[in-house]
């Protein structure tokens, strides 16, 4: 059976053009870059060509990439670094309800060790309100965290504004730009960015390796410490053919982003049109135009996202789901709860999310096989349109969680 | 992630939809953690006049494993007396269920509490005529 990926905001396949940059650096160009030798000046190259490549994509300076194990790392590293940098200037750090577990979890960890944290909500569309974001700027915050593009429901932040008003304000901003670096224009100068996280692995490059940007002057306390490698920021022998590979997948991806944009756009437009007009009871969430190419993410009335993403696995589709089944906890999408949706609906939700390998017989494909399984979890659902709103709060004693 | 009979089970799932003319629906689950479900039971006798379940159906809104299990379960007891389904244990039925991941064991033996739901209800509403 054809076996079709549409799930590219979890990770993407390595670029052929990009494991090919990577390959001397496992073998021949073996090098440590601090070494003086020549095998040390060949790691040496690798890792500043990479560092120029990723600088011009987000118009920054060489010395302001930081390289890390990954987008994870980043978020770390950025929002604790910070933290701690200013911690004597204040102790308040705004972000939102709908950031990546990476930034939630810091800033639940920066809780428990001394800081304020507000998060701020969002509305239907999954957008911060900048009025909401001034009013919670106060003489105690350091640092504000806004994702650029949230990897459930796609929505484009308006991280231009909210890095002007932290700029007026004297706060420092970091964007995590995991779903959006080398798919959405990024000027860091022009965003008024001080920060900045990009993962390899969601841009054709390889998975273990990612970026933070940081602005020249922004302090930052390191988390890892030792050979003080990366500017002093980041310890550790570099990973030079991920990073390598990250450089090289970055290039490709500044290339092929104003095509590529387009058409993966227009494959969205069609498969969620062609999806809502085969099956009731859907909606799109997130906003339908300021929103990452190739993200659509929906709700299906009803019925429960795991077995929706099981029975498309087995006609071959990649996909995934908001369902609290497909993760480790039993809550819902945060996300898709601090939209608006009810548990019943979060529950609901097929996130599709499309790459460069995908063609417009794929979208056939997905729609084709979509409304039958819609129709036959629905039927051995016991919920309905005239009943949704008595369970949507069902719950009996002993299953509370 | 699942055992071949939880998947075979959640692709085919055998007693789905609703009993018309049940005696009884047992509602278990919670929206929050993605899983309800419905027990419809049919109650006959036996010949040794013994009440049992002599058709049994569900709707399961869940999981992989809500599904499997809701199948798996009513396959199990169909036929059994309402006493031997009402003392049908959560680990007997995650037995048949053959290989769930921790986390699911919650999703897992959902079925279990909705037959004796289905049969607590029966039970007063009889004692009610």
């Amino acid at each position: 059976m054809k076996r079709i990926y549409m799930d590219h905001a979890a990770t993407s396949p390595l670029d052929a053009e990009v494991l090919k940059a990577m390959e001397p650096f496992f073998s021949e160009k073996f090098g440590n870059s601090s070494s003086l030798h020549s095998f040390g000046k060949e790691a040496k190259g690798g890792l500043d060509w990479a560092r120029e490549k990723v600088a011009e994509a987000i118009n920054a300076k060489p010395k302001e990439i930081i390289f890390t194990s990954g987008g994870t790392e980043s978020d770390n590293l950025a929002l604790k670094g910070i933290a701690y940098a200013y911690r004597s200037k204040g102790n308040h750090i705004i972000t939102t309800k709908i950031e990546h577990h990476a930034v939630l979890h810091t800033c639940e960890f920066l809780e428990k060790n001394g800081f304020d944290v507000t998060y701020l909500g969002v509305d239907k569309y999954g957008f911060v309100d900048l009025d909401e974001l001034r009013n919670a700027i106060t003489d105690k915050t350091i640092l504000v965290s806004v994702m650029h593009a949230n990897n459930e429901i796609g929505t484009i932040e308006p991280v231009e504004e909210i890095g002007k008003i932290c700029r007026e304000n004297g706060v420092k901003f970091h964007t995590d730009a995991v779903q959006t670096a080398g798919k959405v224009p990024i000027d860091v100068e022009k965003m008024n960015i001080d920060a900045l996280s990009i993962s390899g692995h969601k841009i054709y490059g390889p998975k273990g390796v990612g970026v933070l940007y940081l602005r020249e002057g922004t302090s930052l306390e390191p988390q890892t410490l030792g050979g003080g490698h990366e500017f002093g920021k980041r310890s550790g022998t570099e990973n030079i053919a991920g990073i390598v590979g990250l450089g090289k997948a970055m290039e490709l991806a500044v290339k092929r982003m104003a095509r590529e944009s387009v058409r993966l756009a227009l494959l969205q437009d069609k498969l969620s049109d062609k999806i809502q007009e085969r099956v009731d009871g859907v909606k799109l969430n997130g906003h339908p135009e300021k929103r990452l190419p190739g993200n659509a993410n929906f709700s299906f009335d009803f019925i429960e996202g795991e077995g929706l993403i099981m029975h498309l696995d087995m006609e071959g589709i990649a996909a995934s789901t908001g369902s609290a089944c497909s993760t480790k906890s039993l809550e819902p999408s945060h996300v898709l709860t601090a939209i608006g949706l009810s548990h019943v609906q979060a529950h609901g939700s097929l996130r599709i999310s499309l790459g460069k390998d995908n063609t417009e017989e794929d979208v056939d494909y997905l729609v084709g096989v979509l409304p039958p399984i819609i129709k036959k979890l629905r039927e051995m659902s016991p919920l309905n349109k005239d009943n949704v709103k008595e369970f949507e709060n069902f719950g009996d004693s002993e299953h509370k969680h | 992630m699942y055992g071949d009979k939880v998947m075979e089970h959640f692709r085919n799932p055998h007693n789905f939809g609703e009993l018309k003319d049940a005696d009884a629906v047992g509602k278990v689950g919670n929206p929050t953690c993605g899983d309800l479900m419905w027990i419809y039971i049919k109650v006959g006798k036996n010949e040794k006049g013994e009440e049992i379940i002599s058709d049994i159906t569900f709707k399961t809104f869940g999981c992989v494993a809500a599904i499997a299990n809701s199948s798996i379960l009513t396959d199990m007891v169909k036929g059994w007396t309402l006493e031997k389904a009402e003392k049908v244990s959560k680990e007997d039925l995650l037995k048949e269920m053959d290989g769930v991941p921790p986390i699911k064991i919650h999703c897992s033996i959902l079925a279990a509490d909705g037959v004796k739901a289905a049969i607590k209800e029966y039970r007063e509403k009889k004692r009610k005529e």
